[in-house]
């Protein structure tokens, strides 16, 4: 299946999504120009749309493998702790970025030992650090929200690279490398073929466990971007907010990509589009104006119908419809031939 | 008689599981049911536990006709059952497990101090003295399957059904639970045994009924009994019956190319020596549970052993783990093709060429038109039947399923390849195209391990065969002596063993 195949369902949700808030708010889609960067809605979807992006770029690798990973969230707390504390503890920018990957990695090996190696299912196993690691990122930033003034850090979150910002790019060269380096190399198939049967793939010399550890390193490096994103972006660590309840965004976005929980073949690139599906309705629904008490209701009514729209069932009924339409069409116009 | 069955008939979708099966157990004795994989054996106890209703024929309990529709309801009218796996709740103490469901009650409470007491006076027939207040999974498993035990009799009291009780158990906590058996047989219960161990079943059984393909073969007294003959009622094949066609064993003396030396692993097979030669075919022999397919994945590193060593001519093999196998030029075809073998939603392209990529490493990509090459190579070498190469491997019939496996092995060329049940569930063409393939390969000098079930197969491909039997290698059979006769004497083992 080609690449565009895969990800047409998702395109064209997004697409719909799009037409439908510019009914409401119609300069969304309008971008302009602001000194050196561009400017606009979509321009704010793709900033605002690089945590979940992050996130979905490693869950969707976790759940290849059947597992999933709900630490994220607090993962990302953790490492902006991490970075913010070591940023104003004059640690200086680089080894403040490389102690809040390393956190993040240090996450995901846990969550790896505990799923691969102990055999504890991956719900509960990643469930033990969600519910610890907001305590450990309040251990961290003694119960404060740690603020700093560095503009190098600041620059993750809200600077500009050649018109566009920073976390939108964080987010693409993330995403698309990890697609890339699973499409490249053996990764892909090799990850995919312990999702579907760890078993059989281990007794043909895959060697399972340490890929299954890696998948969850790969997902807390990837929250350890994200977490830095969000310190960045508020100059401050708030480990009680940050990366509140995005693991279950994250998760959405994967699953809007049309991957299967239940593991096996998975899709990067939809997951990312699944992130962007999330980004647009939060956007749309503010830019529209709607009372914000209806949020969460529009945006879950939403996810439902892209849900709905992308079933397996909804799609046959879908080529049924269209080939007996076609059918029609083609025995209308032999009948004009005929005449 | 205690228990009376009477054409007893059972069907699923495609399959008569039971076919009017007779079956009488008496007060006072221990009755042996036997047979291969499939043979009914479960769906036998199944019914008569009211796990499964049947679709015909009477259960008479007692003089009574019985009907049960669970397993609480056949409880209550004294039939009870111990399974291999003991189905107690290790983590409640042993006298909560015998009480269960039964807690002696005051003021709708649970009484421990009588809980406790009319726990101890349950297991004091037995001769156990443990302390009831401890979890039951801080026992050994002997002492767990006793407990289970007293439980389903003291629920029950009349019929005893032990299915598999000596699987996990060493030979000390096997004679355990034998002794307790043994007086359950005095106090006058009718007891059911099922096992595969037949040392176990000579020993301690009255009476032995063996099932094949879902009908009843033949109730004979133990003493009577001929292990032979019961071998063959067991796999329904006689002895005066030979197989023509059998592989042309060369006399030759091969050059050695692995050693195995004092190879096994406690409780699942014991140590045994074993030489393969280059390009020769050694076939594994026995009944189920005997052992077979725990040595086999004991060579592949998939258990590994704890004893002993394996060696080439040049050094020692390092077998701790599939993957170092693998390394060792090691293959292996399993016998569970499903949840073992195949990777169901890959195509047949990325399960051919899974093993290959593993071994390979992650960063070395095999290029695409390689792993087209490679599938095509194989599908069309086997004659692999399918639309094309990136059809799901799931999608295919068994037989062809099994191909792909093969491919998978042999396209990674291994010196040693395992084959557990290559035969197993599929058709007769594919059947006799994998045997004609396994000569094609060793003659290239590639060396197997077949391990079956099919006595034919064995002393159709095989060099060399050894027998197991309760776990240990028993026997080993070269030349002449690889016949359908020697071998059945030999797994039926005894004083007729040579």
């Amino acid at each position: 299946m080609t690449l565009l195949k895969r990800i047409a369902p998702q395109l064209v949700a997004l697409a719909l999504l799009v037409a439908l808030v510019t009914v409401f708010y119609p300069d969304f889609l309008k971008i302009g120009i602001s000194g050196d960067r561009l400017v606009g809605p979509m321009i704010d979807v793709l900033k605002r749309g690089a945590p979940v992006a992050l996130l979905a770029t490693g869950m969707t690798l976790v759940i290849a493998t059947r597992g999933i990973d709900l630490s994220v969230g607090t993962t990302m707390a953790i490492c902006g702790a991490v970075a913010a504390s070591a940023v104003a503890g004059g640690w200086g920018l680089g080894p403040a970025l490389l102690l809040a990957l390393a956190a993040g990695a240090l996450a995901g090996l846990w969550n790896g030992l505990l799923v691969a190696v102990v055999g504890i299912q991956p719900f509960v196993a990643t469930l033990i650090l969600m519910t610890m690691g907001r305590g450990i990122a309040q251990l961290i930033t003694e119960g404060r929200i740690l603020t700093f003034t560095d503009a190098g850090f600041a620059f993750f979150g809200s600077g500009s690279l050649l018109g566009l910002p920073v976390p939108a790019w964080l987010w693409l060269a993330c995403g698309l490398g990890m697609a890339a380096l699973m499409r490249r190399t053996a990764l892909g198939l090799l990850v995919e073929s312990i999702g579907i049967n760890r078993r059989a793939s281990a007794l043909a010399g895959v060697n399972a466990t340490v890929l299954l550890i890696a998948v969850y390193v790969v997902s807390g490096l990837c929250a350890a971007l994200a977490g830095i994103v969000v310190t960045a972006d508020i100059r401050g660590a708030d480990a009680n907010n940050a990366g509140l309840w995005l693991e279950l965004d994250a998760i959405l976005a994967v699953v809007i990509g049309g991957n299967s929980l239940l593991g096996g073949r998975f899709s990067i690139i939809a997951s990312l589009i699944g992130a962007l599906i999330i980004q647009t309705i939060d956007t749309g629904i503010l830019l529209a104006g709607f009372p914000s008490e209806y949020n969460l209701v529009i945006k879950a009514v939403l996810v439902l119908v892209i849900l709905v729209l992308q079933s397996p069932r909804i799609a046959g009924e879908w080529r049924l419809w269209r080939d007996s339409h076609r059918a029609s069409r083609e025995a209308a116009l032999q009948r004009g031939a005929a005449k | 008689m205690l228990l009376t069955i009477r054409s007893l008939t059972k069907t699923f979708p495609g399959t008569r599981a039971l076919d009017a099966v007779d079956f009488d157990l008496a007060a006072g004795e221990v009755h042996a049911l036997l047979g291969e994989n499939g043979a009914g054996k479960s769906t036998l106890i199944k019914c008569l536990t009211g796990a499964y209703r049947r679709d015909g024929g009477t259960i008479t309990l007692d003089g009574a006709t019985i009907d049960p529709q669970s397993t609480v309801e056949a409880q209550e009218q004294g039939i009870g059952t111990v399974y291999q796996e003991v189905n107690l709740l290790p983590n409640l103490t042993v006298a909560q497990n015998l009480m269960f469901g039964r807690e002696p009650r005051r003021w709708g409470l649970v009484n421990s101090r009588a809980l406790r007491a009319e726990a101890r006076e349950t297991l004091r027939p037995y001769g156990l003295d443990i302390d009831v207040d401890r979890d039951l999974g801080s026992y050994s498993v002997a002492i767990q399957q006793i407990v289970a035990i007293a439980r389903a009799v003291a629920l029950s009291g009349k019929v005893l059904i032990l299915d598999e009780p000596t699987a996990s158990l060493d030979a000390a906590e096997v004679r355990m639970v034998f002794d307790v058996v043994r007086g359950l047989r005095e106090r006058g219960l009718g007891i059911v045994f099922v096992s595969h161990f037949l040392d176990q079943v000579f020993d301690l059984t009255d009476r032995v009924t063996v099932l094949r393909n879902g009908r009843k073969i033949v109730t004979e007294r133990t003493a009577e009994l001929d292990r032979v003959k019961l071998i063959e009622h067991m796999l329904g094949r006689a002895l005066e019956h030979e197989v023509a066609g059998q592989a042309a064993r060369t006399a030759a003396a091969r050059p050695p190319l692995l050693e195995f030396r004092g190879f096994g692993r406690r409780g699942v097979v014991e140590p045994f020596d074993l030489t393969v030669g280059q390009g020769e075919v050694v076939g594994l022999a026995g009944l189920l549970g005997s052992g077979r397919t725990e040595s086999a994945e004991m060579m592949f590193g998939v258990r590994p052993a704890q004893s002993g060593e394996a060696s080439d001519a040049q050094s020692r093999l390092d077998l701790s783990s599939p993957r170092a196998a693998i390394a060792e030029g090691f293959g292996f075809v399993p016998e569970e093709r499903k949840t073992d073998g195949i990777v169901a939603e890959l195509s047949i392209r990325e399960n051919i060429i899974l093993g290959l990529q593993a071994r390979r490493g992650w960063a070395r990509p095999i290029p695409r038109s390689e792993q087209n090459r490679i599938a095509d190579d194989y599908i069309k070498r086997l004659d692999i039947r399918t639309s094309g190469r990136e059809k799901p491997i799931g999608e295919l019939s068994g037989g062809n399923q099994q191909k792909a496996i093969l491919a998978r092995w042999l396209a990674m060329n291994p010196r040693f390849l395992i084959l557990d049940e290559p035969t197993r569930g599929i058709d007769v063409g594919a059947h006799a195209e994998i045997l004609r393939l396994i000569r094609e390969l060793t003659q290239a000098g590639m060396s197997i391990l077949l391990v079956s079930s099919e006595i034919d197969e064995l002393v159709a491909s095989a060099d060399r065969v050894i027998v197991l039997r309760d776990r240990r290698h028993v026997a080993e059979l070269d030349g002449p002596r690889v016949t359908g006769a020697e071998i059945m004497r030999a797994i039926a083992g005894g004083e007729v063993a040579a």
